[in-house]
């Protein structure tokens, strides 16, 4: 009994102390932003690296999300006679709430790991070490532009995964099944409103400094070897993952 | 190595005057505990000024947390590590950034950055470090290149060097801003005899033209005792031996001599 209290209270304290690192970690890199230099070719290239090269995917991701809306979307409205709201439904499901989820579990998936794999490479191999004993702060460094590069990037997929998604849904409910053009668009034009666009923008910033935060994180305190590195990159995925769909359900619950 | 021999017996350059004042590095009763076991017990070293010390010992034995403990990149729990009279282990994130202006070092890889060319790994520090302009820092480079003998190579990148050549490309970007100490982590490991061979010659001819005071960890025992001055033996987190490397060979202590002639029957008994 003893012993299972123990243990009990080990895990407890222990995932006390990493959320307190966690929170320690990203006080430090928020701290770092106001101060010279700011790498701003380093935020280009992380810009580059967690945007523009996720941005394939997120097409992709994007149109087939859009268009299975605009089936399911069809299917359900025509129960009640209401095909017409089809092109309101995929809008305003793609703008609230899927556009940021979605794009923010592929960028995870695709850029997330990267750079969890990058920077704990980094530090098995001692070059974080090295830029200590340089002087060079590794936090300010390294971690800084990636966190500048996911808030940037992030709201910028979302975006370009509702446009995407709409036409998607367009395609399949207009071209495919037949609602007016008009009509879909038209809808869609009367229900959003910037509000839903403004709830969407920041749910996918948040979701762009939980990526950032928790991968670089993980792989800023990596374990040991390559094995190390392979665990930290899958509890980097597992936890940026959950957070997103967790600060959804919170965001959501205090935006709406 | 000896300072009474006017010429360095490896290296053949005239040898550097006795090194005077105060030790540059000094660990006062330093003691570090990592995963529950004690890697330093009290440790008390001085590391003299313009010298060459080299620190042995089994794998394990604390010496390259010793090392990292020189340069503030781990914190003792308890004692006091010297840098020129002032405690590293108390200064803010700051100012031990700027005692580590003072410092070069070679990690165990070389712990080149990956994604950038040999060229720019060299110029790095002195691109974030410094304010000189562009043809100053090439210059600089490349006259550090040439004397690691790696003129050529200033396009490559690390995955397309060899071990010997990643740390003469760590040895120059150490030594690049021109420190007043360079700390070795295993500058040889790994390398075959004549690459390690010309490593160490490497160093003692460098450390004989800029007087750096070096500090360096090495397994290639008894080689290491021609290529330094000052030999430190540590072992189970206690420096048990820490004199020239003359006095450090005639040990009388049966652990020393056991490292020295690689015994496997002695104090120590791993199997």
């Amino acid at each position: 009994m003893v012993s299972l209290a123990e243990s009990i209270g080990k895990r407890v304290l222990l995932t006390v102390r990493g959320m307190g690192r966690m929170m320690i970690f990203l006080y430090a890199t928020v701290a770092t932003l106001p101060f010279p230099p700011y790498r701003v070719r380093g935020i280009v290239k992380q810009v580059h690296f967690i945007g523009m090269k996720s941005v394939f995917v997120i097409v992709l991701t994007a149109a087939f999300t859009g268009m299975v809306l605009g089936l399911q979307g069809y299917y359900t409205l025509r129960k009640f006679g209401s095909e017409g709201l089809l092109g309101s439904a995929v809008a305003l499901s793609l703008i609230r709430e899927l556009g940021p989820v979605l794009s923010a579990l592929m960028v995870t998936g695709r850029a997330g790991s990267a750079l969890t794999a990058e920077i704990g490479i980094m530090r098995i191999g001692e070059q974080i070490d090295s830029l200590e004993s340089m002087g060079i702060d590794p936090v300010k460094f390294l971690i800084s532009p990636r966190l500048l590069g996911a808030v940037v990037s992030v709201p910028l997929l979302t975006a370009i995964f509702d446009v995407v998604g709409i036409l998607g849904g367009y395609v399949v409910g207009v071209k495919l099944l037949g609602v007016n053009a008009g009509v879909f668009f038209g809808q869609m034009e009367a229900s959003v409103e910037w509000n839903d666009v403004a709830n969407g923008l920041i749910k996918s910033l948040a979701f762009g400094v939980i990526i950032a935060w928790v991968c670089t994180f993980k792989g800023y305190f990596t374990g040991r070897g390559a094995e190390g590195v392979s665990q930290s990159t899958t509890s980097a995925v597992v936890l940026s993952s959950v957070l997103i769909l967790v600060g959804d359900y919170f965001l959501t619950s205090v935006l709406l | 190595m000896s300072d009474q021999s006017p010429i360095c017996e490896p290296c053949g350059l005239e040898t550097l005057p006795a090194p005077d004042g105060e030790p540059i590095i000094r660990l006062v009763n330093v003691e570090k505990t990592l995963d529950g076991k004690m890697v330093l017990d009290g440790v008390n070293l001085d590391i003299p000024r313009r010298r060459i010390t080299a620190i042995i010992g089994l794998s394990g034995a604390g010496k390259s947390v010793m090392l990292k403990h020189m340069i503030g990149l781990i914190r003792p729990e308890r004692g006091q590590v010297l840098v020129d009279g002032v405690d590293i282990s108390r200064l803010s994130r700051g100012e031990l950034y700027k005692v580590r202006r003072r410092f070069g070092m070679l990690f165990q890889g070389g712990a080149l950055f990956d994604s950038l060319t040999v060229y720019e790994n060299v110029a790095f520090p002195l691109r974030e470090k410094t304010e000189l302009g562009e043809g100053e820092i090439r210059e600089r480079v490349l006259s550090r290149l040439a004397q690691v003998g790696l003129e050529g190579a200033q396009g490559k990148f690390p995955d397309e060097l060899s071990g010997g050549m990643v740390r003469r490309v760590a040895f120059a970007r150490a030594m690049v801003t021109d420190p007043e100490i360079i700390l070795f982590d295993e500058p040889t490991t790994g390398l075959d005899p004549i690459i390690r061979n010309s490593i160490l010659n490497l160093i003692c001819h460098t450390y004989h033209q800029h007087g750096f005071t070096m500090v360096m960890i090495s397994h290639d025992i008894p080689e290491i005792f021609l290529w330094s001055h000052y030999v430190v033996v540590l072992h189970d987190g206690k420096v048990v031996e820490a004199a020239p490397a003359a006095e450090v060979v005639h040990s009388v202590n049966p652990f020393v001599q056991q490292l020295i002639r690689g015994d496997i029957t002695g104090p120590v008994h791993l199997m």
